[in-house]
């Protein structure tokens, strides 16, 4: 159903290595050879162990690390603004209203005062807060806190969305209706969506394809394309099909885990 | 639970007149002599009567501490700022930071009235040596301690470093400068009392002056105001916190 050409950026990794030095002075590879294509405006899932070195994974393809081999590419190149991220909690700055704090990316990237705020108001009603403008992230819920997070990675207009864990921390609810929400949001946008996340459950309902990676130095165990319809409701969660998809996944998780 | 000014300042005041009154009993009775240790209500009317003396020097002290405070906070900050920018120039320069934390300033204020010459500016140099620290390490603690995820969300941005300084790591830094300065407040009374003592002028002088006149008295009444002015500053500054922080600092505002 998603056949016009997508907006997204398309995202090719080959054979890319980092390696962090250990307090203790030792070596750590996080990345050990990692290839990975992921098509303009899929919604690719990261499934791995907590520490596989997934962030490292994220963090080079923002283009906020480099890799000492391997290359990565995305096309088309990305200006400012194309590639957004979300945190594993919201990091919102606590002595600025929502308002502003979604503001933030635009006024970075210098757009005039009078473009910023009508944006970022409409970019808070897209995700349900029309109506907490003026208010602190001290006074919001985790939840909402989250959507804060999520309307200032959209304000951009991104065409590359990476999110590192980022429902993690919330309960189970919140976390079910977030997932929803982004759901949509990718389809309405039409953007390429790199999800970390360690919750199979998660990758299974959010995802088209989900990369399974070994525990570090992570390499792809499996690469899968979720056999689920692109309509997803909370009640696919209780069919078998979607328990089958977990099965296939959670068997994948095992092997990755036991890769020495 | 009222939190309201009396519940707050209601406690300290009623132990304060309650350890005054007990003071004033006890000397009478003990009939400890007054150039020892004067009666709390002859320390009142000695403030009261050489009130002609006291309130200019008082107004002195205010101005130099004031002035000390200004150029340690704008000298601090930039100093942390400076200090931050790259760990060798912290490794390199931050040993020598520490003097203003160690220095005697009894032993140097001599010293500072040879550079600036008898009169004010020796004053706020003191004020300012001995209040400059705690400004500069807070602060250096604040900035050195700004969110990775808000740093990576800024320079996937490309925010400028000035943009970054300017609308993160320093309203970042704004509670621990805030904490630096409520430590500075008190010290640089300090400060310019001592200074006050060599190069003259204000509390400081009328508390010599009364000791050498073994007017007990007095000298507690110059101390009673150059305290008051120490508390006076510690207020503004946890006020000025309060107002600045109302929204975002788990440990001011009302939740």
């Amino acid at each position: 159903m998603e056949d016009p050409p997508s907006r997204g950026i398309a995202l090719a990794l080959e054979a890319v290595h980092r390696t962090f030095r250990s307090t203790a002075g030792g070596d750590v590879a996080a990345l050990a050879g990692i290839d990975l294509c992921v098509a303009a405006g899929s919604f690719v899932a990261l499934l791995g162990p907590s520490g596989c070195g997934k962030s490292t994974l994220l963090r080079l393809v923002a283009g906020l690390d480099r890799p000492e081999r391997g290359v990565v590419r995305l096309r088309p190149g990305a200006p400012g603004g194309d590639v957004a991220m979300v945190f594993q909690d919201a990091h919102l700055l606590p002595w600025r209203d929502v308002l502003a704090n979604v503001a933030l990316p635009l006024e970075l990237l210098g757009r005039p005062r009078a473009e910023r705020l009508p944006l970022a108001e409409q970019t808070l009603a897209r995700v349900g807060l029309g109506d907490a403008l003026r208010r602190h992230p001290a006074e919001l819920s985790g939840g909402m806190r989250m959507r804060v997070s999520l309307a200032r990675a959209l304000v951009t207009a991104p065409r590359l969305l990476l999110l590192d864990e980022p429902f993690a921390a919330l309960d189970e609810l919140t976390r079910m209706a977030l997932d929803d929400e982004l759901r949509r949001l990718w389809r309405e946008a039409g953007l390429t969506v790199l999800f970390v996340t360690h919750s199979i459950a998660e990758a299974a309902y959010l995802a088209e394809r989900v990369v399974v990676l070994s525990r570090r130095p992570a390499r792809v165990v499996l690469d899968h394309e979720v056999a689920l319809p692109a309509e997803r409701t909370a009640a696919l969660r209780a069919e078998p099909a979607f328990a089958r998809e977990i099965g296939v996944l959670q068997e994948a998780l095992r092997r990755g885990a036991a890769l020495a | 639970m009222s939190s309201g000014p009396l519940a707050r300042l209601g406690p300290p005041l009623v132990t304060f007149v309650a350890g005054v009154g007990l003071g004033e009993l006890a000397i009478r009775a003990l009939d400890v002599s007054p150039l020892i240790l004067p009666r709390p209500s002859a320390v009142l009317a000695a403030a009261l009567a050489e009130s002609a003396s006291l309130l200019p020097a008082l107004a002195a002290t205010a101005r130099a501490v004031l002035v000390g405070l200004a150029l340690s906070s704008t000298l601090g900050i930039a100093a942390a700022v400076a200090l931050a920018a790259s760990p060798w120039i912290q490794r390199a320069f931050y040993p020598y930071a520490i003097f203003f934390q160690i220095v005697p300033i009894v032993a140097i204020a001599p010293l500072l009235v040879i550079w600036f010459g008898y009169g004010s500016r020796a004053v706020v140099a003191a004020a300012f040596v001995v209040s400059v620290f705690p400004v500069i390490a807070n602060t250096l603690a604040g900035l050195r301690s700004v969110d990775p995820a808000l740093r990576d969300l800024f320079r996937l941005h490309r925010a400028s470093g000035l943009a970054a300084l300017w609308k993160l790591r320093l309203p970042w830094a704004l509670p621990y400068l805030l904490t630096g300065l409520r430590i500075a407040a008190g010290l640089a009374v300090i400060g310019a009392i001592v200074g006050e003592f060599v190069g003259g002028g204000g509390l400081g002088v009328i508390v010599l002056g009364a000791m050498r006149q073994q007017r007990t008295d007095l000298v507690f009444a110059a101390v009673a105001y150059a305290s008051g002015l120490g508390l006076a500053l510690f207020a503004a500054v946890g006020l000025a916190s309060r107002i600045a922080l109302r929204h975002w600092h788990a440990s001011e505002g009302d939740r």
